[in-house]
Formats: C-alpha cells, structure tokens, sequence
C-alpha cells in the first residue's frame, strides 16, 4: 500500500530522474551531430551518465511506489502529463550554443542538488548522489570551457552564445520551484530555493569569465513538476518510447 | 570550417608506470585536448594520468635514416647486460 509520505516521495524521485532521462535524450540527439567526432563522444558520454542516474532513480521511484513499475515501465510507458522534468531540459537543442549554455546550468544545478542530497536522511538518495555528483562536477567542467571559449571568441560565436543564454534563461527560475516541505523537513529532499544563491554564483563567473551578460529576463511560465509540458516534449517522448511501445517486451 | 589541431595522447595506468602513447585526437588547444583524451581514452578506467603533447611538437626519427640510426646495433651483443653471473640469492638486481 502506498502511504501518503511515499507518494511525496515518489514524486519527488520522479523529478530528479526525469531532469536526467529527459536532458540524456536531449543530449543523445549531438551523437554524429557535434563539430569533431571527439566532442561527439564527450556528449555521449554526459548523455550516458545522465541516463545512468535516471536509471537509478527511476527504479527506485517504482519500488517506493509500490505498484511493481520497473525503470523501463517508467521511462517508457507513461504519457507526458505522467513526466515531471523542468522545462529547461526538454526544449529541443538543435544549436551547439544552446547545448552548451543548457549543460551550463542544468550541470550547475545538479551538482548543488547532489552535494546537498548526498547527506539526505534517504540512504538511497544519498548513494546515487554521493555517486552522481563526481560525474556533473565533470559536465560543468566541459560546458564551462565551451560557453568561456564561445563568448570569449570570435564576434560571431560571442553572439551566438549569448543569444543561447537569452533563450534558456527563462528557464532557469522552474529550478528552484519549492518541492514537498515535509520531504525537506525529514531532511529527505534537498529545498530548491537553497541551492540558488550558490548555483547562480558559478554560473554567473562562467558568463563573466565568456564576457556575455547574464540575460534581464522574465522566466517562463514552467509547469513540467506538475506535469504540464511544452510542446517539444511530446516529440520527444515519440521518439524515446516509440521502440518500447511499438514492441512490447522487446529485448535484445 | 578550419581543422582543430592534432594531439598525442599518453595515458599513465597505474601509479610507478611510465605514460604510453594510446593515440591522438583533434581539439581547439590545450585544456580541450586534455579533456578530449579523458573522454577518449580513459572511459574504461585506463588511466590514473593523462599528458596531451601538440603533434606538430613531436620531433621523429624518419624511416630513411633507419640504417644509420639503428642497423649498427644489430651486432652489438656486448650491449646487453647478459655476460654477467648472478650470485646464487640474489633476488632483486
């Protein structure tokens, strides 16, 4: 039976496993796409950690919610208005600027919230954060150097890579959206509103470091916690789930 | 589009090891060369230390002073330390 606590719980595992599942599709779409092959593997590989981490925590969502759903039933087999990522993560990124300025602060982000969440009172949580949080320290590393190299560039790239920064700032606010207080209060979940100070801090020193401006802009309406998307999601699941679904218990 | 420079890559696997050349890769300069290596070439767990040189740096010997430079050491049997006894013990010489 599932306690009220525990649907806190599952839906608050839910978020951080579709920021990750749904930022690795984003960032499997660069693999053949990247300026030189080598770039093409260092996006697999933050791709490939990304989808590693929502693993985890997808399966672990299905045990606390107690309704025998695997990883796979997760991932694949729910409808959109079931997915709860932030919006920042599922707009498609078509542009190696965009990309770069969305690792920028997605990476930040995560590394605050896996610092913090790897001394929850969740021992589960903290294992995958503890885990996790060498791997996105790695991806604010690569985005970093990308989005100092773009902006402190040539006059093309420098406006290219601001013009990318304008387009996800918006965004940037749904991550710090409150969660469940009692999941805080049990020193389970890791309050949002917390980590802003120290996320905007890091990435505002990469855009001081790339000479760009940190965008004047007011956010987007958000809503992907609650379920509601943006119209790219939905082609974004078409794609991910299409095999699942059309196959069911497909195996290799 | 301009190409990225070439860099070799050596990769050191173990602490006590020297570093082995693994390969080379593209990358705009140093630093994103270092980090096109790990992501290359240590994503099995390869390495402990990794060193990116420009390959444009790298000064080689060319196959045409091959017999000047190593065909007279073919008969020079003297140079390997196998003329010695071991004294019977002896473990580590």
């Amino acid at each position: 039976m599932t306690t009220l606590a525990d649907a806190g719980l599952f839906t608050y595992v839910l978020g951080l496993a579709d920021d990750a599942l749904v930022s690795a599709q984003r960032m499997g779409w660069w693999i053949s796409r990247a300026p030189q092959l080598e770039e093409d593997v260092a996006l697999a590989n933050i791709g490939l950690d990304q989808l590693g981490q929502a693993r985890t925590l997808l399966a672990y969502a299905g045990q606390v919610e107690g309704a025998g759903r695997s990883e796979d039933d997760l991932a694949y087999l729910r409808d959109e208005r079931e997915f709860r990522n932030v919006w920042l993560v599922e707009r498609a990124q078509t542009d190696f600027g965009v990309a770069m300025a969305r690792l920028l602060v997605f990476s930040a982000w995560q590394r605050e919230l896996y610092a913090a969440l790897a001394s929850s009172s969740d021992a589960t949580l903290a294992g995958v954060a503890g885990k996790a949080v060498k791997e996105v320290a790695y991806h604010l590393d690569h985005a970093s150097h990308w989005v100092v190299r773009l902006g402190d560039g040539t006059e093309e790239s420098h406006a290219r890579m601001q013009a990318a920064l304008d387009a996800e700032w918006p965004y940037v606010a749904e991550l710090f959206e409150p969660v469940d207080a009692a999941l805080v209060a049990e020193g389970v979940a890791v309050d949002p509103v917390a980590l802003k100070p120290a996320v905007l801090t890091v990435v505002e020193e990469v855009v001081a470091e790339a000479t760009l401006t940190v965008p004047q802009v007011a956010p987007a309406v958000g809503g992907g916690r609650r379920g509601l998307h943006t119209e790219e999601m939905g082609y974004l699941l078409a794609e991910m789930q299409h095999l699942a679904r059309s196959h069911p218990g497909a195996a290799w | 589009m301009r190409e990225w420079p070439l860099w070799e890559v050596f990769v050191r696997s173990r602490r006590g090891l020297s570093h082995v050349h693994v390969g080379s890769l593209h990358a705009p300069d140093a630093e994103m060369a270092l980090r096109n290596a790990r992501d290359l070439y240590t994503r099995r767990q390869e390495g402990v230390s990794l060193w990116v040189v420009p390959a444009a740096e790298i000064v080689a010997s060319t196959p045409d002073q091959g017999a000047a430079f190593f065909d007279p050491a073919d008969d020079k049997v003297y140079r390997h330390p196998t003329f010695y006894d071991v004294p019977e013990g002896v473990e580590h010489l």
